[in-house]
């Protein structure tokens, strides 16, 4: 098991900072997401919400604070090694490879998984095809799999991202703005979808959002980030009645329905 | 001991030479800033500033005015030569990946230098030199020319014109905004084209002024176009690619060193400015006052979905291999000796797509790894007087093991900065394969390399070639369809992706990179017994041009593209050399049109059209 116990939550962030030339992108950053919760990382526009996945998924190093997860320190571990532990991630820009087809980019995720990188002869289409389809079966993907993912629509690339993000049965998923670029309808779908995985598979899900449809829909608590600093935490109901929030909101402009 | 008089003449030469440095650099950075186009073509603008120069003045009266004059009217000369370059073929592609922008700026340089000779001839052009233009002036006991004092007070005072442009003038502040940030440019809606244009047509000026004023001290000459161009893009990446004041300082930093250099290590100044460029990259990536590049980054934009090639392609590749094994019955020794040339430049081209299109590691210097294969094969016969097959074994081995050392300092840059240190790591092999006359023969060459007796007539060689030509070809072939194929692949296409799914990019990048050179130096051992000798010329900058025009014409997105580019360049080299005196215009031209109708090279383009036929 692992050394903090079945109780340590699955990622736990204590004290988190980051500073851009002097601008604190993320200032005392602390919270905690257990076993197949839901949570919900809201803020208006540059809060820091994508800076604060970056540093969680290994692509930042933090100047402060640390991240724990199952209790055990991963602060400024390459991405790579996080992933090695657990966490699968989308990107608010995807990010797949374009040169391949959609069941490539998630074959390439499982021949990391599986160690088989380092593999001269057999062609990689050989490797793991049928595991890549069952990924791609549930997020809607099957029917485009032979399709360059050079070519996908954006909200095709958000749900290719999350087959790719589920290769290694992670333990954390971290989401940025998983359905920015579908329509209203898809996404209820596309989070309900990662709703159900997250409690089925027990994995604890942090995703960022501007519809704030989705977000009450959806997560089971709500961190409300502004400049950096973590204003709320919160139910739904909790953050919809915190007046900092509705002024942090209201002097934004983005609401219900955001972009 | 050095003398204080000999310390100012080398630091007053080193000024003047910087000066020259600078003159055509600030255009290079420049038009790459706004343009984000790897201008080969600006050392042949260079030259041919030199020589409208050379034709003006030489009519004008003999005068500091005539001369100034005679400047003066070449750089507006140049400035409507780069307009017409960047209106007539460079605006159309823009759009295509930048390889291929690449692409076609070789063939303006091979356009070049065929218009120029035909033009001017093939002597070098001196000047004739008045008076004023040879005096000297003393300085404590030594004597300096005076020219080049002006050259030198002209090096501040073309920096402080340039610095007020960019930053007074609102042109020029467009100019930096978009060599910040194109797309904010074009979201301003200012017009791009007039912007590009101009931008080309100050570069080439400038191009024009450093020609010009090369000539009082040295002349015009056709092989000045690869020589200017190179420094100028050492100095280019030395500073930080796009930035004026880098430019300034680079050139400082070379000129001087360059000149004190000479007094120091008179046998290392070859490769002096090359080892600068490497520490320099080693230390900072991105140059001397360089940032980092922003997203899509330079070069090596090719994204096309690879698949594996149709069973049609398959039988052709497998009926042109059958043809290329019976070949030797029915041909002749000058034709087979032509075959093996194309075999060992198959392997040559397809070990640099290797690395260039799925590594996204585009290469200016690969022809050093094909160099050290045909020395270290070449050492073989007679440091170890070693059979052939040991020859051949150490060929790639020398190559990849070299690279493997060397390419932990490559895999850490990118895109134009990651292709300047393989070339500056090619001129220093070079200039150790000129410069050390005791082991390698100089310009000499070593000779001897002969072939073993079973393979020694040109049907067993070209079986030989063949075999292991089409081994390598199709091993890299197979590589690149493995998980490490894909994963070197998949590095290129999201380097941020494929690390958060684990993938090790580096180290991935690093391999390739060895596997790359040591086929390439396969190629070169093979080379080595073929002609029974080696000599530095494997390793110029014409012979990297080469494999880049081969990989390139063939089309860096299929892996067909290098096998077909090689022929087809091996093959239009020597039909062109035989047919016409003005090949490289031929050629040149050739490329030009493929690059306006094909930018998917010829592969690609073959198998566009394949796909139109039949609508999948
Ligand atoms: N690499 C970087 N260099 C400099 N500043 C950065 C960098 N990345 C982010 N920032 C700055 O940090 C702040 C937080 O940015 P971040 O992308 O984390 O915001 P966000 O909450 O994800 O915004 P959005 O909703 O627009 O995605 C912003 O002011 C941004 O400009
Ligand atoms: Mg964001």
């Amino acid at each position: 098991m692992t050394r903090g116990g079945p109780e340590a939550p699955v990622l736990a962030v204590a004290g988190l900072a980051k500073a851009f030339g002097g601008v604190a992108a993320v200032a005392e950053v602390s919270f905690a997401v257990a076993r197949g919760e839901m949570l919900a990382l809201i803020g208006p526009n540059g809060a820091g919400k994508s800076t604060c996945f970056n540093i969680l998924s290994g692509q930042i190093r933090p100047d402060r604070g640390a991240v724990y997860l199952n209790g055990e320190s991963v602060t400024g571990l390459s991405s790579r090694a996080i992933w090695r532990r657990g966490v699968g991630r989308t990107f608010q820009i995807t990010a797949t490879f374009a040169s391949m087809t959609v069941r490539e980019n998630v074959q390439m995720a499982l021949i990391s998984h599986h160690r088989r990188v380092w593999r001269f002869l057999r062609p990689a289409r050989h490797y793991f095809a049928a595991e890549a389809d069952a990924l791609l079966a549930p997020v809607g993907m099957q029917d485009q799999a032979e399709r360059a993912a050079g070519e996908l629509a954006y909200g095709d690339l958000k749900r290719l991202e999350l087959a790719i993000a589920l290769a290694n049965a992670p333990r954390l998923l971290l989401m940025d703005e998983p359905t920015a670029g579908m329509a209203p309808a898809e996404r209820g779908g596309l989070m309900a979808l990662t709703r159900r995985l997250a409690s089925e598979r027990a994995i604890a899900v942090l995703f960022t959002e501007h519809d704030m449809d989705v977000v009450f829909g959806v997560a089971d608590r709500i961190l409300v980030l502004d400049r950096g600093r973590l204003i709320a935490a919160g139910s739904g109901a909790e953050i919809r009645a915190n007046p900092e929030v509705r002024a942090v909101y209201l002097g934004s402009g983005a609401t219900s329905g955001g972009h | 001991m050095v003398g204080g008089g000999q310390l100012l003449l080398s630091l007053l030469t080193g000024l003047a030479d910087a000066a020259g440095l600078f003159f055509v650099a600030s255009g290079l950075t420049v038009i790459f800033g706004v343009t984000r186009v790897v201008n080969f073509a600006h050392g042949s603008l260079t030259m041919l500033g030199a020589y409208c120069g050379w034709s003006l003045i030489s009519r004008l009266p003999p005068t500091p005015l005539g001369f100034a004059l005679g400047t003066l009217a070449t750089m507006v000369l140049l400035a409507v030569i780069g307009a017409g370059l960047e209106i007539g073929l460079l605006r159309r592609v823009y759009r295509a990946p930048e390889l291929f922008q690449l692409l076609a700026t070789f063939g303006v340089v091979l356009m070049t230098q065929d218009i120029v000779q035909w033009l001017w001839g093939v002597e070098d052009l001196a000047l004739r030199r008045p008076p004023w233009l040879r005096a000297f002036v003393r300085l404590g006991g030594a004597r300096f020319p005076r020219f080049d004092l002006i050259v030198i007070a002209l090096f501040p005072l073309v920096f402080l014109l340039l610095w007020l442009v960019f930053t007074r003038t609102r042109w020029g502040r467009l100019v930096r905004a978009a060599t910040e940030d194109r797309e904010m440019v074009a979201a301003l809606g200012v017009d791009q084209r007039l912007l590009f244009t101009s931008v080309f047509a100050l570069g080439a000026a400038l191009a024009g002024l450093g020609g010009v004023l090369m000539l009082p001290d040295a002349s015009a000459n056709l092989g000045m176009d690869l020589t200017t161009v190179t420094d100028a893009f050492v100095v280019v990446v030395v500073g930080g690619l796009g930035s004026l004041p880098g430019a300034a300082a680079a050139s400082l930093l070379i000129g001087l060193l360059q000149a004190f250099g000479i007094m120091l290590v008179p046998r290392a100044t070859l490769a002096l400015v090359f080892v600068v460029m490497a520490v320099v990259l080693v230390l900072r990536p991105n140059g001397l006052l360089g940032r980092p590049p922003g997203r899509g980054g330079v070069l090596g934009e090719v994204r096309a979905l690879v698949r594996p090639a149709p069973h049609v392609l398959r039988w052709l590749g497998l009926a042109a291999l059958i043809l290329a094994a019976l070949a030797p019955l029915l041909l002749g020794p000058y034709a087979l000796a032509v075959g093996t040339e194309m075999l060992i430049a198959m392997l040559f081209a397809a070990s640099l797509h290797f690395m260039m299109g799925p590594g996204g590691m585009v290469s200016f210097g690969h022809a050093a790894w094909f160099g050290i294969g045909a020395y270290a094969s070449a050492f073989a016969v007679h440091l170890l007087a070693a059979p052939m097959p040991v020859g051949l074994l150490l060929a790639p081995l020398a190559a990849g093991l070299i690279a493997a050392l060397f390419g932990a300092f490559v895999v850490r840059l990118s895109g134009v900065y990651l292709a300047m240190l393989t070339l500056a790591f090619a001129q220093i092999t070079w200039a150790i394969a000129f410069q050390w006359v005791d082991l390698t023969g100089g310009d000499n060459g070593i000779l001897g390399v002969w072939p073993a007796r079973l393979v020694a007539g040109p049907r067993g060689f070209y079986w030989l070639a063949l075999t292991l030509a089409v081994a390598g070809t199709l091993g890299l072939r197979a590589v690149l369809a493995a998980p490490f194929g894909y994963t070197l692949r998949g590095g290129r296409d999201s380097r941020v992706r494929a690390e958060a799914i684990g993938l090790p990019v580096t180290a991935i990048q690093l391999t390739a990179f060895a596997l790359s050179a040591a086929a390439a130096g396969l190629a070169g051992g093979l080379y080595a017994y073929a002609k029974g000798s080696v000599f530095p010329t494997y390793i110029s900058l014409g012979h990297s041009v080469d494999a880049l025009l081969m990989v390139l014409l063939g089309g860096v997105a299929t892996m067909s593209g290098p096998i077909l580019g090689a022929l087809a360049y091996t093959g239009l080299y020597d039909v062109l050399l035989s047919a016409t005196s003005l090949w490289r215009l031929a050629l040149g031209a050739a490329i030009i049109v493929l690059v306006l109708a094909a930018p998917e090279g010829i592969a690609g383009g073959a198998l566009k059209l394949w796909q139109r036929r039949r609508p999948a």
